[in-house]
């Protein structure tokens, strides 16, 4: 793990209207770090991945991406949000490309690699997450978990630094949820920094360098995932754990 | 059959005329195609006055009788040295415009928001994700509707007649009084709008089975 920083968030908040929901928010994320996002519906989980990512903006704070401290003002969020790859529970592909497609698509008109070199990048993703064969069939045809997997090549044609993945899971059947998390540890084993909101606790005991505890739209509780699960400090980390477990 | 040899007799005017009513549909609503997009835009612009400018037009169209429209457009066009036919379809196109921005606008905001989300979270600009990742899935939700719109576009061009233009209905209705027998010629007409009414359901629904095919 090298210890140059990847992301620094220095007192984030951010609401709705009158509904606060990330209060003071501080989080520091390495190269190479893998981190868990835990805590009840509601608790600002995806708002922060959101933030982190500019597709909600910030009241107040400082969110600071390699080395450089992002405003909206100073900075072509376009251009940040290619470091910034995000998954979505919903998975999101567009569903009037091809599988290959959905993968080529930002690469050729965002960076505009040229159309060969798209394709031959976007194959060798697809061939790493294991659904080459289906390059040429349309979204619908997949399964919950080869969209997932369809989804996180797609991220990664445009090569980011960094990972968000909101719940990437939770919309799967069980038996499905298994290889989406295979790929996704295959990444953080390829040193990936990855921030995944993610109640698979095995996953997290297995991948997650360090799980935060989110609850009421502040951070409650930050540790090693076997110290924080087996041991929580906070009688709300406990109560949530015993809520979930 | 007496109104079979009606039919024989005056097909070639018919022919013409329903060569008129084709280019008023078909140049009309290319027409309002664009200006049912553009305000479709001011319509999801999120900026007041812009939306307030579209729902301005929208009422004027659909407060207004569509001979109305047609009657201020071609005076006032012809006013200024422009054609009869170019009058009545720029009046037509107006009057679908505002239709047709409904469709576009209710097909845009039909697309689920996670494809816009995803399109930015990938880096794509909100223009570029419009375009490439909404649009052509709008496109595809609003061709239904469209071709809808077209065939109402087709039947209204009948209008056209009030102001000159040889199509269709003008040709039955002149034919009708010439030989003092307006029911065969309008039956007669009748049946010709019934074939390009079905020649472009057939057409419309060819284009959304191919388009179809990935979903
Ligand atoms: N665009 C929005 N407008 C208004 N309120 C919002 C918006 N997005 C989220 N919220 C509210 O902010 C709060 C936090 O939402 P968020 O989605 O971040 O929670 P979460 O921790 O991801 O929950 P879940 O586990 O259900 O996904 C919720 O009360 C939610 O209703
Ligand atoms: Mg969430």
């Amino acid at each position: 793990m090298s210890d140059s920083i990847m992301i620094q968030v220095d007192k984030l908040n951010k609401s709705f209207g009158d509904l606060h929901v990330l209060k003071d928010i501080d989080m520091t994320v390495k190269e190479s770090d893998v981190v868990c996002l835990i805590g009840a519906s509601g608790s600002g989980k995806s708002t922060l991945l959101r933030c982190l990512n500019f597709l909600e903006i910030k009241d107040s704070g400082i969110i600071t991406f390699e080395g450089s401290q992002v405003e909206k003002e100073t900075h072509d969020l376009n251009e940040v949000r290619q470091k910034v790859g995000m998954v979505f529970q919903h998975f999101h592909l567009f569903p009037h490309k091809t599988v290959i497609e959905n993968v080529m698509e930002a690469p050729i008109y965002v960076k505009k690699v040229p159309k060969a070199q798209a394709e031959k990048d976007a194959l060798a993703l697809l061939e790493k997450v294991g659904l080459s064969d289906k390059k040429d069939v349309y979204p619908s045809k997949l399964s919950g978990g080869q969209k997932q997997r369809v989804a996180i090549a797609r991220s990664l044609a445009m090569k980011p630094d960094i990972m968000l993945f909101d719940e990437p899971t939770s919309a799967l059947d069980p038996e499905l949820v298994g290889e989406v998390l295979a790929t996704m540890k295959e990444l953080a084993e390829e040193g990936m920094t990855m921030i995944v909101v993610t109640h698979e606790m095995g996953f997290a005991r297995e991948v997650a360098d360090w799980a935060v505890y989110m609850h009421d739209g502040r951070i409650v509780e930050v540790g090693h995932p076997e110290q924080l699960f087996n041991h929580p400090k906070e009688e709300r980390t406990k109560n949530f754990l015993d809520s979930v477990l | 059959m007496d109104l079979l040899t009606k039919f024989i007799d005056t097909y070639p005017i018919f022919l013409k005329g329903m060569l008129l009513t084709f280019q008023l549909t078909i140049v009309s609503i290319f027409i309002a195609i664009f200006i049912g997009l553009f305000f479709a835009f001011l319509k999801i612009s999120k900026v007041k006055i812009l939306e307030w400018i579209a729902d301005l037009y929208i009422f004027l169209v659909r407060g207004t009788p569509l001979v109305v429209q047609i009657f201020i457009f071609y005076f006032g066009l012809t006013s200024l040295n422009i054609s009869g036919f170019w009058s009545v379809v720029l009046g037509l196109a107006f009057h679908n415009g505002a239709y047709i921005a409904e469709i576009f606008r209710g097909a845009i905001q039909s697309i689920d928001n996670g494809q816009m989300e995803a399109g930015r979270s990938l880096g794509m600009s909100a223009g570029l994700s419009m375009r490439r990742i909404i649009l052509p899935q709008a496109s595809r939700r609003a061709l239904p509707p469209l071709g809808n719109q077209f065939i109402i576009a087709l039947k209204d061009s009948s209008l056209a007649s009030f102001v000159g233009v040889y199509e269709l209905f003008n040709i039955a209705t002149t034919q009708g009084s010439i030989k003092y027998d307006y029911m065969s010629y309008l039956l007669i007409v009748a049946v010709y709008y019934l074939v390009l009414v079905l020649f472009f359901s057939i057409i419309v629904s060819i284009i959304e089975k191919r388009m179809a095919s990935s979903d």
